[in-house]
């Protein structure tokens, strides 16, 4: 099914018999995610409306994020959060899956940028949240809840943004020798310093890695301030080229693990991993390779880890009872035949 | 007026063993005495008054989860309250409902700068988490106006927002988790590093959910280093559409400055004569802050003063100091005092497009003249979040309803361009009634399906937020199903 306007996907819904896997340009699925019949999302494509002088940008949840990024980037904006660039990805999926990259330690992430959603529920019934402005209280927030409810609660058909400036100008600088875990002592000091850092990671062709963004004297003060600030930690150098796409973990060999935790539990975890394929967000986020089929042996700690590549769902530690009780609960009252597929 | 709904007779007429209940369960923290009660009876938005059948002053998750199960035993409706500073009634009691009130819960519970987070009991006070790791370099970004008074647990139930939103967002986009109590006494705890929990985003569902979800006890709240410095200027201008196209104009160019702040001239006017900051007396002023090093701030307000030139702007002040900066800032700060020197007040907060801004700014006009009533508006210009304040008087019969009159035109007005009836301060019992201008049926039902979720009985802070009509067959279910054992 390839409906083209939101009456039809609530047409198509409502006729629904089994299992409909809600999909955009379906590169940013989980295990076991996209199985039943295929509910594609992309003729509901185009930009409804965009005023970059308030920040905003209301776009129907087929389009492809490369058009979003190319008509944002005309007028001197862009998606803040920064979701990777993937070939065929919409902005919907974006949206259903909160994908935020590197600029969330600065900016937020997909869900604190998407300011009005609507959809579609299980049951057909058109449904919206939120709005076209960036302060709005009124009612509950739904918006939270369907951006990264990777389509178990409704079809995502138009979303409401707000916009970014683009950085005049950007520079990365760099601490080639650092482990991992040393990484993260230099990530969180940078972090915790008056130098708006807009992205702090790690990765194992470039080591530690930190950018500024901004005005173009602002991000040369900065630049230096925060070199001083951390020279216990090594050399720090200006990287030339922009290393922060190679941050998305590529496909690799095994089960692709994503581990989110406080920065100061990394080490802890690091040390019970092999060596991971990049961390970001200051040291919140891990990326590692896992022999397939294994679950990684790691301490109790804050956060959680997911299999999102690879051998079949998996998330440690157990989700909170209550929580997972209330979860279940939306989910049916939102879905009550149970129709949305999804791996929560 | 506002209505409320009859309140449950079965519940009344057993006050005393309700009361009995909870002392035996907490002893020293049950208020009953109609004479201290009454303490409780209203929160900001004092037109509205109802003294609960008791107030409890827990102090720690486990007491709350203890109140909160004998409460749902009972079938006994809830209504939670932070500091009482809600200026929509989100706080105000009803006559069948047991306040549990949050101020005894004020400790800090863990600092981690390298983590760049602070736990807090939720009834601690906003400022007051800022003064906490203030030593450390850092502070806590959302800052409402009353952020001296207002509690964490209040701000979280909000979802408030502050002058500085425009850079640093509103509460939601600076919580990482809580821990709640559910209605029926079961603890949760939502959110997680990053406020991810790896399922459905729970925590930004609960976060703006006026008390009716759970009572949240703990909240982690994500800290930010200060900038190295800040400063304003104050620009002025013979016209509000001009300053409305000159709050458009900067943020076209790239600058977010971290707040841009708009007073018209009734406002400017009452101001000045209150705290005399010396500000011209024009048709609308801005005041504009940016934040860095010294240099930064230069580059910027250098920027900001090239694009000012383009609207003609009658004075551009800067400051050369920390008490120029002072002086810019006092006006502002002082505006709402300043306003109640005028009479009562409505405060309203429907946000609008910031490209709708002469536009709605004329139509208030317009509004005011027609009800023949003084509409002062300050408020947070970069994020389109109006401030009108409709002057009234307590006194004078009538006056109410008309300021309740013409604040319903200006909300209507708000939706009408695009925008919503709250930016800020919440729906509660102020605009419960007028849900059905912003939303469509379906909407508000998905909304309710989400308190179904959290509190099937609709115990919690139950008579806001959905239009007392829309929320009736929720709300009666309990009543209904009770009534044999009432009879
Ligand atoms: C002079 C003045 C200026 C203001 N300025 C601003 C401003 O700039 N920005 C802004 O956003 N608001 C502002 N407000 C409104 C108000 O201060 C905020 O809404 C504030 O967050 C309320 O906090 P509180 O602790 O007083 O909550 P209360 O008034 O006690 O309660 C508010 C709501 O939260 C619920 N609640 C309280 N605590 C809890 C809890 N622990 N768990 C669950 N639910 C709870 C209550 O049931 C109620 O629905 C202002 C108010 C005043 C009087």
């Amino acid at each position: 099914m390839r409906p083209d306007t939101e009456t039809q996907v609530a047409e198509a819904i409502r006729d629904a018999t089994g299992p409909l896997s809600i999909t955009g340009g379906g590169t940013r699925l989980w295990p076991d995610e996209g199985q039943g019949a295929r509910l594609d999302m992309t003729g509901l494509s185009g930009i409804t409306l965009y005023e970059p002088e308030a920040l905003t940008l209301v776009v129907r949840a087929g389009t492809p994020l490369a058009e979003v990024n190319q008509t944002l980037a005309a007028e001197g904006q862009m998606l803040g959060f920064e979701p990777s660039a993937l070939e065929g990805s919409t902005i919907g999926g974006v949206a259903a899956a909160n994908a935020s990259g590197p600029r969330r330690v600065l900016s937020g992430a997909a869900r604190d940028a998407l300011i009005g959603v609507r959809f579609v529920d299980g049951q057909g019934q058109v449904v919206r949240n939120g709005g076209r402005v960036m302060k709005n209280v009124t009612g509950y927030d739904l918006v939270k809840l369907m951006a990264g409810s990777r389509g178990t609660l409704g079809a995502l058909t138009e979303l409401s943004f707000r916009t970014t400036p683009l950085p005049q100008a950007c520079t990365t600088l760099q601490l080639a020798d650092l482990d991992p875990a040393m990484a993260v002592p230099a990530l969180s000091e940078a972090l915790g310093g008056p130098f708006d850092v807009s992205a702090a990671a790690w990765h194992p062709a470039h080591g530690t890695l930190i950018r500024l963004e901004g005005l173009a004297a602002s991000v040369a003060s900065r630049a230096a301030a925060l070199s001083d600030r951390l020279g216990g930690f090594g050399t720090v150098t200006q990287m030339q080229g922009n290393p922060w796409p190679q941050l998305e973990p590529a496909a690799a060999g095994g089960d692709l693990w994503r581990i989110i935790c406080r920065p100061s539990e990394a080490a802890a975890l690091l040390s019970r991993l092999p060596v991971p394929l990049s961390l970001d967000w200051g040291g919140a986020l891990i990326h590692v390779c896992l022999p397939q089929g294994s679950l990684p042996d790691l301490p109790r700690f804050s956060g959680h880890a997911r299999r999102i590549r690879g051998d079949g769902p998996a998330i440690l530690p157990a989700p909170h009872p209550v929580a997972a009780r209330i979860e279940r609960d939306l989910r049916a009252r939102f879905d009550p035949r149970g129709i949305f597929q999804g791996t929560h | 007026m506002m209505q409320m709904p009859q309140p449950d007779a079965s519940v009344l007429a057993h006050r005393d063993a309700i009361v009995a209940r909870l002392r035996d369960a907490l002893p020293d923290a049950v208020i009953d005495d109609p004479a201290e009660t009454r303490a409780y009876e209203c929160d900001a938005l004092s037109a509205y008054r109802c003294t609960p059948l008791a107030v409890v002053l827990p102090q720690t998750t486990r007491q709350v989860s203890r109140l909160l199960a004998l409460c749902h035993d009972m079938q006994v409706p809830v209504v939670p309250r932070g500091a009482g500073t809600s200026l929509a009634g989100g706080s105000m009691p009803t006559a069948d409902s047991v306040v549990i009130g949050l101020s005894r819960m004020t400790q800090v519970l863990e600092v981690s700068p390298q983590d760049r987070l602070i736990r807090v009991q939720a009834g601690r006070t906003n400022l007051s988490v800022s003064t906490a790791v203030e030593g450390l370099g850092f502070f806590y970004a959302p800052d409402p106006s009353s952020q001296l008074a207002c509690a964490i647990g209040g701000n979280i139930a909000m979802n408030s927002g502050g002058a500085h939103c425009l850079k640093y967002g509103v509460t939601t986009n600076n919580l990482l988790g809580v821990t709640m109590v559910l209605m029926d006494g079961s603890v949760v705890e939502l959110g997680g590093p990053m406020g991810e929990s790896g399922g459905l985003d729970l925590l930004g569902v609960i976060c703006g959910s006026e008390g009716q979800m759970g009572i949240v006890t703990e909240a982690t709240l994500r800290i930010l280093p200060r900038p190295a410095g800040a400063r304003p200027v104050l620009i002025g201008f013979d016209s509000s559409e001009s300053a409305g196209a000159c709050v458009a104009a900067i943020i076209r160019a790239g600058v977010i400055p971290v707040a841009i702040e708009f007073m018209d001239r009734p406002c400017i006017r009452a101001t000045e004569e209150h705290a005399k900051a010396g500000y011209p007396d024009c048709e609308a002023l801005l005041i504009v802050e940016v934040e860095g090093t010294a240099p930064e701030i230069d580059e910027q307000l250098s920027l900001i003063r090239d694009i000012a030139q383009g609207f003609d702007p009658v004075e551009f002040r800067e400051s050369r100091s920390e008490d120029e900066a002072r002086r810019i800032w006092l006006g502002r700060k002082s505006a709402f005092g300043a306003m109640g020197q005028l009479g009562d007040y409505i405060c309203l907060d429907g946000t609008i497009p910031v490209t709708a801004l002469p536009k709605v700014l004329a139509g208030i006009g317009d509004l005011s003249q027609q009800y023949g009533m003084t509409v002062a508006n300050v408020f947070h210009a970069g994020d389109g979040n109006m401030h009108p304040l409709i002057i009234y008087d307590a006194n004078t019969p009538g006056d109410l309803d008309k300021a309740e009159a013409i604040g319903a035109d200006i909300m209507r007005l708000c939706v009408q361009v695009g925008g919503c009836l709250t930016g800020e301060h919440g729906v509660g019992i102020e605009k419960r009634d007028l849900m059905g201008v912003q939303f469509d049926p379906p909407d508000l039902e998905a909304q309710m399906r989400v308190k179904d979720a959290f509190d099937p009985h609709w115990l919690l802070n139950a008579a806001k937020v959905f239009p007392l009509g829309v929320s009736a067959p929720r709300r009666e279910r309990r009543l209904n199903s009770k009534a044999p054992d009432a009879a």
